[in-house]
């Protein structure tokens, strides 16, 4: 056993509620360890509202003891993870999914003006002309815009 | 009980409590919108919750399902703002954009803390309650000069002032554009509160030490 090895195994969880992407993918993920037996994963929700965080780390767990480890999985509730932080395979598999990745995180927080700008992608069709619905969606990370280009409702991941 | 403890379990409350509050929305919204909205926002004031907690009860050497359950109603150490309950459209904006402002500046001051830990924690939260924000300003900018908003502002803006420290009251005395009156202070819980406890903490206390 590796930390390689563990970042492998840990590749192959997929999140809970967007099962399209990995752990991984996700970015949330921070760092491995490894010292002897014991494995010590460190991991940052996306939200800290999001209801998937117990079977998360329970995944995390139960993925290093199938590597024979003894695992250590803690929850770091700070400002470490950003949406930046999803690989860009993420991004791509999220968009598949037709979920839109993020924009990026700027220096001021993000207004309502840019969430209600016409700057967003439709996930399925590519046209910008697409509006908000609801800043908030099925979970804590999402929002909900409309696309007129093609008439459908898509999810936006919020940028954080 | 260690000043940070306290002060974590202050903030933890506060988040639980608005956290049930704004899921008595669930369901029976004025839209479905904000159906999502209301439900979207208590899931995520009770993760706050759980992590406030979590540092706590490493403090206090217990767990954080037992300082949201297990005490008694008298111990909790949250506002009467968030205590109140059934409340109509109006005063629910009202509420929300009051404690919004309030949580705002109470995380500002908490992001420079010392302890690395708190400020930590208060950034991440900070992160996210951007969006929380801007739901109620939103709806504030929707209502302001509608009667029954004002209204609602003036009745609860002594129990907004209670939110915060006494030092921090004037910042939002001028973020909110309001005189600094005689705040309704923590310490004090109503019959509302006791109502609420005996209904979120009635499946643990049925069965003891079940784990779910």
């Amino acid at each position: 056993m590796t930390e390689a090895s563990v970042w492998e195994a840990l590749a192959e969880i997929p999140d809970p509620e967007i099962p399209v992407i990995s752990l991984v993918d996700l970015g949330v993920v921070r760092d491995v360890a490894i010292d002897g037996d014991h494995v010590r994963v460190e991991f940052t929700p996306t939200f800290l509202g999001c209801p998937a965080l117990e079977v998360m780390r329970d995944a995390m767990a139960e993925k290093v003891r199938e590597l024979g480890g003894e695992p250590d999985v803690r929850v770091i509730s700070d400002d470490s993870w950003s949406s930046d932080k999803i690989t860009p395979e993420g991004r791509e598999k999220l968009r598949a999914a037709g979920l839109a990745p993020p924009a990026p995180r700027e220096a001021t927080a993000p207004t309502l003006v840019q969430l209600q700008s016409s700057a967003f992608r439709c996930p399925y069709c590519g046209s910008t002309d697409t509006k908000l619905e609801n800043i908030f969606g099925p979970t804590p990370c999402r929002s909900v815009r409309y696309c007129a280009g093609c008439r459908q409702p898509f999810e936006q991941f919020k940028t954080i | 009980m260690s000043e940070r403890a306290q002060r974590l379990l202050e903030l933890a409350d506060d988040e639980l409590i608005l956290g049930w509050r704004d899921s008595e929305w669930t369901g029976i919204a004025p839209t479905l919108e904000e159906d999502v909205a209301f439900s979207s926002i208590a899931q995520n004031e009770i993760g706050h919750a759980r992590a406030l907690y979590e540092l706590a009860a490493r403090d206090l050497g217990t767990t954080a399902d037992a300082l949201a359950f297990d005490r008694s109603p008298e111990e909790y150490r949250s506002a009467p703002l968030v205590e109140l309950r059934r409340l109509d459209w109006a005063r629910t904006i009202a509420r929300h954009w009051l404690y919004e402002t309030a949580d705002e500046l109470r995380l500002e001051e908490l992001k420079r803390s010392d302890d690395a830990e708190v400020a930590g924690l208060a950034a991440k939260m900070d992160r996210e309650e951007v969006y929380h924000r801007m739901h109620a300003q939103m709806w504030a900018d929707r209502l302001r000069g509608d009667e029954r908003f004002e209204a609602a502002v003036d009745e609860l803006w002594p129990y907004a002032l209670g939110v915060l420290a006494p030092e921090q009251r004037a910042a939002l005395a001028e973020r909110v554009g309001r005189e600094e009156v005689d705040a309704v202070e923590r310490g004090e819980h109503s019959d509302e509160l006791r109502e609420l406890w005996n209904e979120m903490t009635m499946v643990r206390r049925s069965i003891p030490g079940a784990t779910w």
